[in-house]
C-alpha cells in the first residue's frame, strides 16, 4: 500500500510517499509525475521520508522521466530515503542519475541552484 | 529446512509473499539490510512471473519454497505459466531504459546483482526458478 500526497511550497512541488511502492502500486507515483507535468511545475522534490520499501517499478518511474524532465529543464530531488531503500538505488547506481538530497533542505538548496 | 507458501498469479498477492520472506529471513536472523534486497529479489520474480508468464490470471498458481542450509538461502519458484528463463534476458543499459522513457527492465538487473546464482528448468508441466544466495 502506498500513499501519495502532493503540496506546493513557494515554486517547489513536493511529492511525498508514505509506504511501499511495488509492482501493484507503481501506478499512483506514475499518476503523482503525471500530474506534475500537466501542471507545468519546473521543480519537484520527492520526499521519500516515509518509503519503506521500492520495487523496481518505483524506480522505473523515476527513471522513465529523467529524459523528459531533461528535455523540458524540469529539475527533480528525490529527499530523505531510508537506508535500506538507498541501498537499492546504489544497487542500479542510480545516484548517477537522479539528484539525491539527505533532507528537505538539501533538496530545496539543489533545487534552487 | 524448508517453508513454502503459494500465492495466485494477481499483483494483490506482492504484499503477502514479501511478508512471508520477511518473516522467514528474520526468523533465521537474516541482517535486515540483507533481507531487505533478498526481499525484494523475490518480489521481482514474483512480479515477473504474474504479469508477463501468467498474465495475471488469478487462477494461476506460484509455489515459492525457501530452504535454509548453513552457508545458503534457496529460493525455489515453480509456476505453469509461460517459460520466463531469466538468463536469457539481456538487461538493457541505464541510458537505454533512460532514452527509451521505458518503464520496465530494472528488475532482472536487480535479481541478477543482488542473488548468487540464478538457475532455470522444466519439469513435467511445471516451470522451476532457483535463485541461491550466499550468506554467512
Amino acid at each position: 500500500m502506498v500513499n501519495i500526497e502532493t503540496e506546493k511550497k513557494e515554486d517547489i512541488h513536493f511529492i511525498r510517499v508514505t509506504g511501499d511502492i511495488d509492482a501493484g502500486s507503481s501506478i499512483h507515483l506514475d499518476n503523482a509525475f503525471k500530474e506534475g507535468l500537466e501542471t507545468g511545475e519546473s521543480k519537484i522534490a520527492v520526499d521519500l521520508r516515509e518509503l519503506v520499501y521500492i520495487s523496481s517499478a518505483g524506480l522505473g518511474v523515476f527513471v522513465s522521466y529523467l529524459d523528459e524532465f531533461e528535455l523540458k529543464k524540469i529539475k527533480l530531488v528525490l529527499f530523505g530515503i531510508q537506508e535500506a531503500v538507498r541501498q537499492v538505488f546504489d544497487i542500479l547506481g542510480l545516484e548517477k542519475l537522479i539528484d539525491i538530497a539527505e533532507n528537505e533542505e538539501g533538496a530545496i538548496a539543489k533545487l534552487n541552484e | 529446512m524448508s517453508k513454502s507458501i503459494v500465492i495466485a498469479c494477481s499483483k494483490d498477492e506482492l504484499t503477502r509473499i514479501r511478508q512471508f520472506v520477511a518473516d522467514q529471513l528474520d526468523h533465521h536472523n537474516i541482517p535486515d539490510l540483507q533481507a531487505h534486497k533478498l526481499v525484494l529479489a523475490v518480489d521481482e520474480v514474483c512480479a515477473n512471473l504474474i504479469i508477463h508468464a501468467n498474465y495475471c490470471d488469478p487462477t494461476n498458481k506460484i509455489e515459492l519454497d525457501l530452504q535454509f542450509n548453513p552457508k545458503q538461502i534457496i529460493f525455489t519458484f515453480r509456476d505453469k505459466g509461460d517459460r520466463f528463463d531469466i538468463n536469457q534476458y539481456d538487461s538493457p543499459s541505464m541510458d537505454e531504459l533512460v532514452s527509451s522513457r521505458r518503464q520496465g527492465g530494472l528488475g532482472l538487473l536487480l535479481v541478477k546483482r543482488i542473488m548468487d546464482k540464478i538457475e532455470f528448468s522444466t519439469e513435467k508441466n511445471y516451470n522451476i526458478c532457483t535463485l541461491v544466495k550466499t550468506i554467512g
